[in-house]
């Protein structure tokens, strides 16, 4: 049997645009994987928390407020601190470029933007999974 | 074996892994689990099932806070149901349990049944084994959303508490065998919804008689209660009533005889597990889809080829019966 992936989907920051994070959790479940969904309004702390209580390989963030730079920087951080590192970060939302960029070299995988489909996503999501 | 010693101090990160493994099963997994097995025993295991919808994770959310606000420790685990057609699941229950984040007495873990239809996954009482085994006082199951008969939950938990809510059905619902069977605390959720005051009177009225047909008045009496999860309101009476029927299972014996029941259905499973695990390796898939094609062809039957395939009908075969 191949591994079952476990991947947490959430929401940080104080937006309630959770549509396209469903999405996401939905078409990650129809590809097999595990998907712990966490809903609105998470601080990065419950992100931490909740990715070392189920175990999870990887991350998906959903951000459309803006505040990216703040928030994922934090999300990662903490996953250092709990020796989480190997956990795969990926961001879905409106990242202007050069933050995009800034936020690769920090240590997320992958950045989707808006219209990104959720073949490419689920594509993207298996393939960092596989590769360790 | 490195992990059950991280664990059993207090890692949070090494429990968490040793969930993993024994979801995923494994030799390792059954090792670890000898290892704990004398740690086990401890915690006061309550299920919390009903139908979906009915507020099961907000009184999850509930529970814990209260118990907690008590001292206890509280080890939560949420099953959900896992897609019989791609193996996915979406874990849900986490939404409704945000209050009890940054806690570390609280430990949460969602669980996928993975294919198990009783309403719990296959590793379920495994892994209340293993918060039970690293020291949570109290551990709280939570099934998936169920119908009237998944009832596995009652072999796992010592206390089962069954969350109903209003306008789920008539008086006859309530006399059906089944769900409210194993319940130990009955909760009417969604108490503030009309109809809640005719279902918490219809299951009286259903728990008395059957109270009657028992003929034994020492027996235990479930309560009901009346609760609306989303602000607390009754949450303390249930948690009232979960500390009386610890105080009365152990009073009465059933504490221990429950505790053998439990270990001889975890046994009768293991020992299933073991025993078509060895033979599917001695008899390999390939042999395995001949019968299939065979018995489809009806060139025999799944009984005969049960015989064939466990040896026990070999020899009379061979003769030419």
């Amino acid at each position: 049997m191949s591994k079952q992936y476990r991947v947490l989907i959430a929401k940080p920051g104080l937006d309630g645009h959770d549509r396209g994070a469903k999405v996401v959790a939905r078409a990650l479940r129809d590809a097999g994987m595990e998907v712990i969904y966490t809903g609105l309004r998470q601080t990065p702390e419950m992100i931490v928390e909740a990715a070392l209580q189920e175990d999870v390989d990887a991350i998906g963030l959903s951000i459309l407020s803006g505040a990216h730079m703040t928030l994922v920087p934090r999300v990662l951080e903490g996953l250092r601190e709990a020796g989480l590192e190997d956990v795969k970060v990926f961001v879905g939302g409106i990242i202007p470029d050069e933050d995009a960029e800034t936020l690769r070299k920090m240590g997320v995988v992958e950045i989707f933007g808006p219209g990104t489909s959720t073949v490419t996503i689920v594509e993207a999501f298996r393939r960092h999974l596989a590769g360790g | 074996m490195d992990l059950v010693e991280k664990a059993l101090a207090g890692d949070r990160r090494a429990l968490a892994r040793l969930l993993s493994l024994i979801e995923d099963d494994g030799p390792q997994a059954r090792e670890a689990l000898a290892a704990l097995h004398p740690h086990t025993g401890r915690a006061h295991v309550v299920g919390v099932t009903g139908a979906p919808g009915t507020g099961k994770s907000t009184l999850v959310n509930e529970l814990a806070k209260t118990l907690r606000a008590q001292g206890s420790t509280v080890g939560i685990v949420a099953v959900d149901p896992t897609s019989p057609f791609t193996g996915g699941a979406i874990l849900g229950d986490r939404v409704r349990m945000r209050d009890l984040a940054g806690d570390p007495g609280i430990f949460i873990r969602s669980m996928a049944t993975r294919g198990s239809l009783g309403g719990l996954a296959r590793a379920t009482s495994d892994a209340v084994k293993v918060l039970d085994g690293v020291g949570f006082e109290t551990v709280l199951v939570e099934t998936v959303g169920v119908g009237q008969a998944e009832v596995d939950v009652a072999r796992t938990a010592h206390t089962v508490v069954v969350v109903e809510a209003p306008g789920l059905g008539d008086d006859v619902q309530a006399l059906k065998a089944g769900l409210l069977e194993i319940a130990d605390i009955l909760v009417v959720n969604k108490a503030d919804r009309s109809g809640a005051e005719q279902t918490a009177r219809a299951l009286e009225v259903t728990l008395d008689l059957g109270r009657n047909n028992a003929g034994d008045a020492e027996a235990w009496r479930p309560p009901v209660i009346k609760t609306v999860a989303l602000n607390g309101t009754g949450v303390k009476a249930v948690v009232e009533a979960i500390g009386a029927h610890r105080a009365y299972l152990r009073q009465s014996g059933l504490w221990d005889r429950r505790e053998r029941e439990r270990i001889r259905a975890d046994l009768m499973q293991a020992l299933e597990e073991t025993l078509v695990g060895q033979l599917l390796e001695r008899v390999g898939e390939e042999e395995l889809d001949r019968w299939v094609e065979r018995i489809a062809a009806r060139e025999t039957d799944v009984y005969t080829a049960v015989e064939s395939l466990v040896g026990l009908k070999e020899h009379s075969r061979a003769s030419g019966r």
